[in-house]
């Protein structure tokens, strides 16, 4: 592989800085790395001699497994740094931590942090390639890419889709990913929750409101619903999880009511009976387990193009691998 | 100590205090101002500046400054901000008390004016906290603060919340002749947020602080002045709902000044793109009509005086992710230049209305010597180049820290000397 600049150039900070080719080549790229998870031997040595660190500052389950994963598949070593085990409960700055992986000669950082901006942060001031896991409410651009491929994969397409991001959108870093991602492939993006939990002006981002969610479903082809976290109750937000459920809960009635099939999406992890209800979450429509899988793949692909792989080389990999 | 008199000649003095503006001579002896006239005769012993080509002002006063001694050496000093006033042209500042410990009792006053006369680059004038610890709840010893040298009181940084106790500011500070000073903020509206509320906070995904926030709490003090009868001044305005609020409030008689920060002068939230710390003060760059609305009533005299909210912080506490960074830019260095620039040389205001804007307004306001060349007066004076060109450097600021967003700026008009007190404080080299 290359060491020049990759495709995507040095990082994945968030969808919005890509163009509509990288965000494409991308998807195009994880469908190369579907298969490998899918064999025996679930690796291939594209990545043998990368150094990666995985560097979450917040509490993270399924990202932070997904991401290892990938590189574990990709064949990278990699290191895994949480908070609590970190120097920054010692006063060490976010730049001191990571000058001092660096100093380690590491290849790549995939970074969880609370703070909007921190991604790109850390970016402009190291080397390595860092890949944004999710920073503040800002962007989480790899859950924005498995949630595209989960829908391409099942509708087909992307352009022209009318795709409703439901619940906290104010505090979401998904929305943000999604709204930017998908706007740039020409689908239809609208947002739907309390009026307390979307941000402002989101119409001049090109994206529709619709403050009562039966609105949103009767528009809508997909629906990607939203953790809805309890802290946000506590600080008013919404006045209880039995109204938010209430009023803004995906249940199978308003699917039902519906004028057609709405694909449906949840980034995980789910509050069962509050933002989406169980015989929603296992039913027919819904593709939850799909994005996890997807999640996978999307990763191998970005630590892949990053590392200044092709998306035809990624390709040939899988061929030979299959001999 | 007496100083060799200093005799600046042949400068264009810009005096509004007196309505002047021709070329002169100025002559200054024994601290204060002796003669201004055509041809002064040589004085015995006097040091002279020629000062062909260059604008000759009453001494430039910031009435908004943070010194952060006691307790935050690290960003600045009484000293280092006294010398980067004097570098940026300034001969007077007032210091505000959000120190640690506060500027809340005379003692700590003293210290701030004592340290202030000790260094003598710029002349240094507390402001007090209106209350104790600047927690909101009981009034500080005003009557004493005011003894020991506190020009005016304030918890800027920490808005009263508490509308009674704003109440008693304005009705208690009465008898000692000082206006109540606020940071006009309600917290409930805006805890946590880090800019202004608006598309940019929404991409970004940072909570913003809506322009509500700042409305509703100059509002509430005009009415609290009105109500008292008191004097209160308004500090960094930057909504246009403010500025029209003050507007009207100045057009009904009710005792309210205000001040314009040069960044909310000349910047929008758009400065924020990319999460630039060097943008996050408090309260925020906001929209272009807030801009706008500044600017206008900065030019209309709705908004009294230029006001540089000078913040600094180290590098390290700046060089962090945005909403982990302290909110303020410096601006003792580059106010000057700024305004020059941008409204003198734009032909927005004549370099009266500056001066008028820059020194004698918060002269008044704060009932600070100065603001004037009067003979008789203190000998406080700012000489400038006006066509002089230079690009902002922090590197090269006097100040213990560079947190500006006006870095590379390209700006006309340059101090040349700074005298405070007939003594020649800073001159460029």
């Amino acid at each position: 592989m290359s060491e020049s600049v990759s495709l995507l150039g040095k990082d994945l900070i968030g969808l919005e800085p890509l163009s509509r080719d990288q965000i494409v080549t991308i998807l195009d790229t994880a469908e190369h790395f579907k298969d490998v998870s899918e064999r025996k031997v679930k690796k291939v040595p594209v990545l043998r001699g990368k150094t990666i660190v995985n560097l979450f500052f917040e509490a993270s389950t399924r990202t932070r497994i997904s991401f290892e994963f990938a590189q574990k598949r990709l064949s990278a070593d990699t290191v895994n740094i949480a908070t609590s085990a970190s120097s920054v409960v010692k006063g060490e700055t976010l730049v001191d931590t990571a000058r001092n992986l660096e100093a380690m000669r590491i290849d790549m950082v995939v970074m969880r942090h609370a703070s909007s901006g921190a991604a790109g942060f850390l970016a402009e001031r190291i080397p390595s390639n860092v890949v944004n896991a999710g920073d503040g409410r800002h962007e989480h651009p790899t859950q924005g890419l498995l949630d595209m491929l989960t829908i391409r994969d099942h509708l087909g397409r992307l352009e022209g889709l009318n795709v409703c991001i439901v619940g906290d959108v104010l505090h979401s870093r998904v929305a943000r990913s999604n709204i930017f991602g998908l706007l740039k492939l020409g689908a239809h993006v609208a947002v739907s929750g309390p009026k307390t939990l979307l941000p402002v002006r989101m119409e001049e981002l090109g994206v529709q409101v619709f403050p009562r969610v039966e609105e949103a479903l009767e528009w809508a082809d997909v629906i990607n619903v939203l953790r809805l976290q309890l802290e946000r109750m506590k600080a008013g937000y919404v006045p209880s999880l039995r109204e938010y459920n209430r009023f803004y809960g995906i249940t199978r009635a308003r699917l039902d009511a519906a004028p057609r099939d709405i694909l449906v999406l949840h980034p995980g992890p789910m509050n069962r009976g509050v933002e989406i209800d169980s015989d929603v979450a296992d039913g027919p429509n819904q593709v939850i387990l799909k994005q996890v899988t997807n999640g996978v793949a999307v990763r191998m692909a970005v630590l892949y193009l990053l590392a200044g792989g092709t998306p035809e080389i990624a390709h040939t990999v899988r061929e030979v691998e299959e001999t | 100590m007496i100083h060799r008199p200093l005799l600046i000649r042949g400068g264009r003095v810009v005096d509004p205090s007196q309505g002047v503006d021709e070329v002169l001579d100025l002559l200054l002896v024994n601290g204060a101002v002796s003669a201004l006239s055509k041809n002064v005769g040589p004085a015995a012993e006097a040091r002279e500046i020629d000062a062909t080509g260059l604008v000759v002002t009453p001494g430039l006063i910031d009435p908004h400054v943070h010194l952060r001694e006691p307790g935050q050496e690290h960003k600045e000093t009484i000293a280092s901000g006294a010398r980067a006033a004097a570098a940026g042209g300034i001969t007077s500042v007032c210091a505000m008390p959000n120190t640690d410990p506060p500027i809340d009792d005379p003692a700590t006053v003293g210290f701030v004016v004592a340290e202030g006369r000790r260094v003598g680059a710029a002349r240094v004038y507390p402001m007090g906290t209106i209350s104790v610890g600047m927690a909101g709840e009981a009034l500080t010893e005003f009557g004493e603060m005011v003894e020991a040298g506190a020009v005016a009181v304030t918890d800027d940084g920490h808005p009263v919340m508490d509308s009674g106790l704003m109440r008693l500011a304005l009705e208690y500070a009465q008898a000692f002749g000082i206006p109540v000073v606020d940071h006009p903020e309600d917290l409930s509206l805006s805890r946590d947020g880090s800019m202004n509320e608006g598309l940019v906070s929404s991409r970004l995904g940072l909570k913003g602080k809506p322009n509500a926030s700042e409305d509703i709490h100059i509002v509430r003090d005009i009415l609290l002045a009105e109500l008292t009868g008191g004097r209160i001044h308004l500090q960094h305005v930057s909504t246009r709902h403010g500025v029209e609020a003050i507007r009207r409030a100045k057009g009904q008689g009710v005792q309210v000044t205000a001040e314009a920060a040069p960044h909310h002068l000349l910047l929008t939230d758009e400065a924020v793109d990319g999460y630039r710390t060097e943008a996050k003060m408090n309260p925020p760059l906001r929209s272009p009509e807030d801009r706008d609305a500044v600017r206008q009533g900065l030019l209309d005299g709705t908004l009294d005086m230029v006001a540089t909210d000078h913040a600094p912080h180290h590098y390290d506490e700046k060089e962090a992710a945005f909403d982990d960074a302290p909110n303020g830019v410096v601006g003792l260095e580059t106010s000057l230049g700024l305004i020059h620039t941008h409204f003198v040389e734009k032909g927005l205001m004549d370099l009266g209305t500056m001066v008028e804007r820059m020194s004698l307004a918060p002269a008044r306001v704060f009932n600070l010597p100065g603001g004037t060349l009067k003979v008789g007066g203190p000998g406080d004076v700012t000489v400038f180049d006006p066509q002089a060109e230079w690009v902002v450097d922090p590197k090269l600021f006097l100040s213990k820290s560079r947190n500006t967003p006006f870095a590379g700026w390209k700006l006309k008009g340059k101090p040349r000397y700074t005298v405070v007190g007939g003594v020649v404080v800073w001159e460029a080299k």
